[in-house]
């Protein structure tokens, strides 16, 4: 009936995982509670689960994301804990293979569940309002996508209380992942959470090529595009042609851990390096998959902070796709030290050097943007700066690790964690920090609390320093990665430094839950009426009013320019009535996503713990809602133009009445 | 204040423990060196940022309304060229060092030296490391001994999952995988303890993988050999098959005489479904020459010499693969 669940699968005796356990069960009640105590259920259902709106999708994955965040953060904590403590006799308060989950599951957490939701949060919010669409190419499936990956995170989050996480680090290692060494149900969690998520992502990327391919406003020709959704689009390609990679690597573990065939296994013709291989033909581009899109959000920013058309656009676009193509020539840079041979070595040595080139184009441009600017620090150019100083560090750090002798004795070592946290945090995570603080107020009306943001830049800034620096003595210390505890005493002190850095990190990220806090309660202070939120928006999304309406333009925009709505402001052409409103088509809300997600969520667990009737009731579930989904015709609902219409003047009163109060002050 | 002054000492202290900076054999030195180097050469695209951003950020801030504003100047020629040429004439540069230094530090190349290599075939486990010392019958465990200024030729394979074999003051790292075989040279040139570890995640016992890796004169080198010799410990089949069980922190144990072709019995285990030692040997051969692209007479050379050496196993003798790392 439970497969091989039984009662003696939680783990009761662990006070440190119940605790957890414990506390996120209590949380998600009383969160429940209170849903249900204000009867919120019908909204919450039909307003948000069940939503196709792609800025409500959005609002949804970034919850997601940040939400996760929290935990992948706890168990950074939990490590930098352990490693601060666990020297000599001191055996730390973990064990091993506590530990080694740990690692597997921040890891897991930080790529699939925290970046990628939180990229994709970020597109849905901004792609559609960027390029003058109301919304994505298919909404529908926008949702199921959000859902497989809400069931992922899902299945992630149960592993915690049932059962146990896998121990082989975030990226699978081959042959230790396999049955042989591994029959307990770790590998098996992270396997289809991974899964899962990845084809969750790998439709996401579907959708938004073809939105950004077929949905661009009249006149939006390719080098009219804003760069946000110039790196949304190759980041698009990116996860088409390489997700089917992990996808099929993925399913090739499936075979081996159940049905014993040898793919990854040692003898019987399996090859360990294989997995390496394939799954960093993925890895690799994941990489530029989660940081391409920040990228885009830092030329945005930091024109529109310093009130100046983006320098270099032409080399930025080229820049980026270069950067798209190399990164599919790189991924054996992961294990130069298998001992092949030196020329495959070296190609691939000199082609991963190859992408600092356009990097660092790229990061002259962004300071030739701001010379001969004005420039107006507010916390989204913040985050800007704090990259560009922090990153560079890391790219250096990067291509030293691109020569292959060089690689030889850092490979595996703390210097590498320390080398692409460096990338990580400040390259992607500070960008869509950057842009969560840019495009918040065009989503929900008002901007976050500028103090309260800066504070947290700050935590987030020193902490990653204090936390990752001694990472990269570390690594010349000899020090590996992973290590549950060790002998040598003389890595301790800059243990306790790198623990020190994460608390300053950690007070960073509550200064953000008390910045969206604060900001919520004193929304009224920082609303912005105009839908402009910063004053010097360039691009068509501060067009619309903030919150957009549903349908987010009344009247398409045409588009001459290449900062569009920078130029009608410059020729006087914005904020324009148009001569009349036409009635508008929009999706209808559909349970399909949630209804998937659950199933998915139903058919993950089964697997993972043997309990086939439910895999095979649960796939049935999922091929019988696609039927029956596809079946519908009735999936559009009409506003009438007389509604735009009310909905419009409201908003142009709206407007007329900030105008006003702006020329009095 | 005193508990950050402490701390800073202490800090400051353990630099002079940055033993991959501080190496002591040839191959570390030479990677120390071109770490060093590749960082400076970075510097001059690196440099500049962090001026830049500090004083772009100064003078072109909102409130300096003296400094010159051109909102729609976004295109020059010549910043371009500079941008896209500076880093990458840096990338040039590296890439020849790239390409230099690879072909000189290829952990598969023999080190240059007069003195005669001292052979290692190394096992990893869970969670031990075994050393065997094919020229002289002897093994020891979790404790590798070498003499100085010897060029050092390691053989690894492993008996379980892989690991990665390092010892950091000495320079490069390689994978040890079951059912295949890689090389690694090393030599230390000072006489000294260095730490030797693994430094692939391998489970639960992966943490405590690590070894003393001695140096020794070579008069102490023959005097533990001597003494190995003499003791009364053996690694036949049943002893090594004891040792291989996954345990943790097994003692350091000299053994004085090892089972024959241990090394090739524990990579067989995973290569027998290639239908039989003979071929599966070949096929490792073919690896070899791969590596090497010494072409077509080597190889041949080569797989007759195989012929010749499973001959002699099959009499009772240990193997010398004379031909291994010409």
């Amino acid at each position: 009936m439970f497969g091989k669940l039984t009662l003696s699968d939680i783990p009761y005796n662990d006070p440190i995982i119940m605790g957890a356990v414990v506390s996120s069960t209590f949380l998600a009640l009383i969160i429940i509670g209170l849903i249900t105590y204000f009867k919120k259920w019908p909204y919450l259902w039909h307003e948000w689960l069940t939503s196709v709106d792609h800025k409500r999708i959005g609002v949804m994955y970034i919850i997601l994301a940040l939400v996760m965040m929290l935990r992948g953060f706890a168990d950074a904590i939990m490590m930098r804990g352990q490693q601060a403590m666990a020297a000599g006799p001191d055996p730390g308060y973990l064990t091993p293979h506590h530990y080694d989950q740990i690692f597997g599951s921040h890891g897991t957490i930080m790529i699939i569940f925290v970046a990628m939701p939180f990229v994709i949060g970020l597109m849905n919010l901004v792609i559609p309002h960027q390029i003058g669409a109301r919304d994505v190419a298919f909404p529908v499936l926008n949702s199921v996508s959000f859902w497989l990956t809400v069931a992922g995170a899902g299945l992630i989050m149960i592993s915690l209380g049932v059962g146990e996480f896998t121990n082989t680090g975030w990226f699978g290692i081959a042959p230790l992942f396999e049955k042989t060494y591994n029959p307990g149900v770790g590998v098996d969690y992270w396997m289809w959470a991974f899964q899962i998520a990845g084809v969750g992502s790998l439709l996401s990327g579907v959708n938004f090529l073809v939105t950004i391919v077929k949905m661009r406003a009249p006149g939006m020709t390719w080098m009219k595009m804003p760069l946000f959704t110039w790196t949304t689009l190759t980041t698009n390609v990116l996860m088409i042609l390489s997700f089917p990679v992990i996808t099929g690597a993925l399913f090739l573990l499936t075979l081996d851990r159940y049905l014993g065939m040898h793919f990854f296994t040692n003898g019987m013709g399996g090859n360990m390096m294989m997995w390496n291989n394939l799954f960093w033909m993925w890895g690799h581009p994941e990489v530029y998959i989660v940081v391409l899109p920040s990228f885009g959000i830092f030329s945005e920013v930091v024109a529109t902070f310093s009130r100046k058309k983006l320098f270099g656009y032409v080399s930025l676009v080229w820049a980026t796709a270069a950067i798209m193509i190399l990164s599919f020539t790189v991924w054996l840079h992961h294990f130069f030290t298998m001992g092949n041979d030196t020329n495959v070595n070296i190609f691939f040595g000199i082609a991963t050097m190859a992408i600092a080139i356009p990097t660092g184009v790229k990061v002259y441009d962004w300071l030739f943007t701001m010379y001969r600017g004005r420039i107006t620090f507010s916390t989204p150019m913040y985050w800007v700066l704090g990259f560009l100083t922090l990153f560079v560090i890391g790219g250096m750090t990067g291509v030293l690790m691109a020569i292959p002798p060089a690689d030889f004795v850092v490979h595996n070592s703390l210097f590498l964690i320390a080398h692409f946290h460096n990338m990580l945090i400040p390259g992607a995570l500070f960008g869509y920090f950057a842009g969560f603080a840019y495009w918040f107020p065009k989503v929900f009306g008002f901007r976050l609390d500028e103090k309260w943001g800066k504070r947290a830049f700050w935590g987030w800034a020193v902490g990653f320093f204090v936390a990752f620096m001694p990472l990269y003595v570390l690594g010349f210390m000899g020090m590996p990665r992973r290590m549950a505890h060790y002998d040598n005493m003389a890595w301790q002190p800059w243990l306790i430094v790198a623990a020190v850095g994460a608390l300053i990190v950690g007070a960073g990220i509550l200064s953000q839950l008390i910045q969206i806090y604060i900001s919520i309660r004193d929304r009224k202070k920082n609303v912005d009426l105009t839908g402009d939120s910063w004053e010097n928006g360039r691009t068509l999304e501060w067009m619309s009013s903030s919150p957009p309406p549903v349908y987010n333009f009344a009247v398409i925009p045409k588009v001459d320019e290449l900062d569009e709505w920078w130029a009608m402001k410059e020729n006087g052409t914005a904020y324009q009535r148009p001569a009349e409103y036409h009635d508008i088509h929009m999706p209808k809300n559909v349970a399909r996503g949630p209804i998937i997600g659950g199933l998915v969520l139903a058919f993950g667990f089964a697997m993972v713990w043997y309990i086939w009737w439910l895999a095979i009731a649960a796939m049935i579930g999922i091929i019988a809602t696609v039927i029956i989904g596809s079946s519908h015709d009735d999936e559009e609902y009409v506003i009438p133009a007389a509604e735009v219409k009310r909905i419009e003047d409201e908003r142009f009163e709206q407007l007329a009445a900030a105008m006003e109060e702006k020329k009095n002050n | 204040m005193g508990v950050v002054l402490l701390l800073a000492t202490v800090l400051l202290s353990s630099c002079s423990n940055m033993v991959v900076l501080d190496s002591k054999g040839p191959i570390g030195s030479e990677e120390a060196f071109l770490i060093k180097i590749a960082f400076i050469l970075m510097l001059i695209v690196v440099l500049p940022v962090f001026v830049m951003v500090i004083w772009f950020s100064v003078r072109y801030r909102a409130s300096n309304k003296k400094a010159t504003y051109k909102p729609n100047w976004a295109h020059s020629h010549k910043i371009e060229l500079v941008v896209w040429l500076v880093p990458i004439a840096i990338v040039a540069a590296l890439s020849y060092l790239t390409w230099v230094k690879t072909h000189e530090l290829d952990p598969y190349k023999p080190i240059a030296s007069d003195v005669k290599p001292v052979r290692v075939e190394v096992i990893s486990t869970d969670w031990n490391w075994l050393f065997i010392y094919p020229d002289y019958n002897i093994a020891v465990v979790n404790h590798l001994v070498f003499p100085a200024n010897t060029p050092v030729n390691f053989r690894l394979t492993s008996a379980s999952v892989m690991t990665s074999f390092f010892i950091p003051q000495l320079g490069s790292q390689i994978y040890v995988m079951a059912g295949m075989r890689t090389k690694l040279h090393l030599q230390a040139d000072h006489e000294g303890t260095y730490l030797g570890q693994n430094i692939e995640y391998s489970g639960t016992g992966y943490a405590t993988m690590h070894f003393d890796a001695v140096a020794t004169s070579k008069e102490e080198f023959e005097d533990w050999v001597e003494k190995a010799k003499q003791s009364p410990d053996v690694l036949n089949m049943a002893t090594y098959e004891k040792f291989a069980q996954p345990n943790t922190d097994y003692p350091v144990t000299t053994y004085s005489s090892v089972a024959p072709k241990l090394f090739d019995h524990v990579m067989m285990q995973f290569m027998g479904w290639m239908g039989g030692t003979d071929h599966a040997m070949k096929m490792t051969d073919d690896m070899d020459d791969t590596h090497h692209m010494n072409g077509m007479q080597d190889s041949t050379q080569m797989q007759e010499e195989h012929g010749q050496m499973i001959m002699q196993s099959d009499s009772g003798h240990v193997h010398t693969k004379t031909m291994e790392d010409k």
